[in-house]
């Protein structure tokens, strides 16, 4: 029984596709103009990867902010049970979980069986999304790869006063004329967006333990910061499934239980 | 497109400095300055007896205290004035406490209330000061005093830097970016996003659909209206109503604020965005004759 998730996300377009409850493949492609199209080229390159044919798939869930886009799907469901479906699988001992994107962040509470409790959410402004390091690292021309790994070489604390994108990109301009060192910048950057993201989950409640999942857990120095803030680790996905493919996965899982559940 | 087209910089708008041709500083009793450095522009404003005598208006560097400097130079520049001859300075504005050489400093928002009640007349009760980051809603009395406020600095929208992101991201000068929002038939959706960092996806969204430039700034315009006419609305607005800052000069922004809000603002006889320094040269003025009065 082999079913696709597909998460179409306002900057990647990603898919997986999981046999009997077993992740098979994932892949990802940028979000363009038609949606529709990069889910498609998304899948065919999971159908690849996975050595399968389309016809094989029985069922497809979409999720995400463009999903209605996806016209091939059976169905489709929200980011928050996506997320909640993903997370609970591979970290059964999640209570809360944190989702940050390009353009969204997240905040959800599950119980012990991996029902949603309650959320929050923030789609409004840039400031707590991976736009906001986005638009950092083009300002210190540093590749966003590479955003990660250089700010944990700084040892320095630098608070960043603006909490608008564009307000904030003018700060790191004045700090880079005032020749800080770039580590130290990339540092304040992450300590920025992981203070406005901490705020978010307090306001929801902590309850342990916390798994960071979407895009934005790719990068080790923002996970670093989240950690200083909170005063405890967050479970990231490492191994089997990246952060950016739980919501898709959680999209897969649930179309298995469509078709009779595995 | 060449390349030095596509690194013209759209945002940067026109510097200006003048001088009064029918005023001499050497004959008069009270000379006053104001200097108002903006998180995106600075001005200076030199005033004999309370009349505008020269001033400059120019881009605030990443250095509050040269920028001061520069804008005082670039006004004196050529009118034979120095420095020492100002009888009083006040800075305003976000980097109000790095004007060296100013006596004091004073909130904007009591300078832009005292500068719109001097380039609009009396009458103005309700000031909208759209800055390069922040836009402001200030109620007045008859002699430009302060009554109540409210302000966004948190936020681009709805401030003159969002628009700079615009005019870039369209590739059409900031000085045009209001007029050509206006050449369209037909009023577009105002685009949908509040934060400026979505607000320009969606943009880019719109242009690939083929709207044209006019359309997408049209939509723009129309959004950064609504977000400050909604500070207003909360402020409350009473008559006569007008706009101070670099956005007064959009008529595109300008234009649908009065549309929502049904009511006209008066036309800027000075350039709307003088008002801080104007307001801030004029208080100058009043200390002059404050001190005077003690001794």
């Amino acid at each position: 029984m082999i079913t696709a998730g597909i998460d179409c996300g306002s900057k990647n377009t990603k898919v997986c596709i999981v046999k009997e409850g077993v992740v098979l493949s994932t892949a990802s492609v940028l979000s363009g103009f038609d949606q529709e199209e990069s889910a498609e080229q998304a899948l065919k390159s999971a159908l690849e990867k996975a050595g399968i044919k389309r016809e094989e798939i029985e069922h497809i869930t979409a999720t995400g902010a463009g999903m209605e886009a996806i016209k091939f799907s059976h169905n489709t469901i929200t980011t928050i049970t996506a997320d909640a479906r993903g997370t609970y699988s591979i970290f059964p001992s999640a209570r809360t979980i944190i989702d940050i994107g390009a353009e969204e962040g997240l905040v959800i509470k599950i119980d012990d069986k991996g029902k949603v409790k309650d959320f929050g959410i923030n789609e409004k402004c840039a400031a707590g999304a991976g736009a906001f390091i986005e638009a950092m690292s083009r300002a210190l021309e540093v590749d966003i790869e590479n955003m990660g790994e250089l700010s944990l070489k700084s040892a320095k604390q630098i608070p960043i006063n603006a909490q608008c994108t564009i307000f904030a990109e003018s700060e790191v301009v004045s700090l880079i004329h005032q020749k800080t060192l770039k580590e130290d910048i990339i540092r304040a950057v992450h300590d920025a967006i992981a203070d406005r993201n901490t705020s978010m989950v307090r306001q929801i409640g902590i309850e342990k333990d916390v798994a960071l999942i979407g895009g934005v857990a790719n990068n080790i120095g923002f996970v670093d910061s989240m950690n200083r803030n909170l005063g405890f680790g967050l479970l990231v996905p490492k191994d089997g499934v990246a952060p950016e493919y739980v919501s898709a996965l959680g999209a897969a899982l649930v179309a298995q239980d469509k078709i009779g559940g595995y | 497109m060449s390349n030095a087209e596509s690194n013209k910089e759209y945002w940067r708008w026109t510097e200006s400095r003048y001088t009064n041709p029918d005023l001499n500083w050497k004959d008069v009793d009270i000379i006053s300055a104001g200097v108002d450095v903006g998180s995106v522009s600075t001005q200076a404003v030199i005033m004999v007896d309370g009349k505008i005598y020269c001033y400059s208006s120019m881009r605030t560097g990443s250095d509050s205290p040269d920028s001061a400097n520069n804008a005082m130079d670039w006004a004196l520049d050529g009118t034979g004035l120095s420095l020492d001859k100002i009888q009083y300075i006040v800075g305003t504005g976000y980097g109000r406490v790095n004007v060296s050489f100013a006596k004091r400093a004073i909130t904007e928002i009591a300078c832009h209330a005292r500068g719109a009640n001097f380039i609009y007349g009396p009458e103005i009760r309700t000031v909208l000061d759209m800055g390069g980051q922040d836009c402001k809603a200030i109620r007045c009395d008859q002699r430009g005093k302060v009554t109540a406020f409210l302000m966004n600095d948190k936020c681009a929208a709805g401030t003159g830097r969002g628009m700079e992101v615009f005019a870039d991201l369209l590739q059409v000068h900031i000085n045009d970016v209001g007029k050509m929002s206006l050449e369209v038939e037909e009023e577009p959706e105002p685009v949908s996003s509040t934060c400026v960092v979505f607000a320009k996806s969606e943009a880019v969204g719109l242009l690939r659909k083929g709207w044209p430039k006019e359309k997408v700034l049209a939509a723009y315009c129309s959004a950064m209206a609504h977000r400050v006419v909604t500070l207003l609305l909360r402020l409350g607005i009473e008559e006569k109503f007008a706009i101070t800052g670099g956005i007064a000069k959009n008529i595109g922004v300008v234009k649908r604020i009065e549309d929502e809000l049904k009511l006209k603002a008066p036309e800027p006889s000075i350039d709307p965005q003088l008002a801080g320094a104007i307001g801030a040269a004029l208080f100058a003025k009043a200390l002059v004759e404050k001190e005077r009065k003690k001794s």
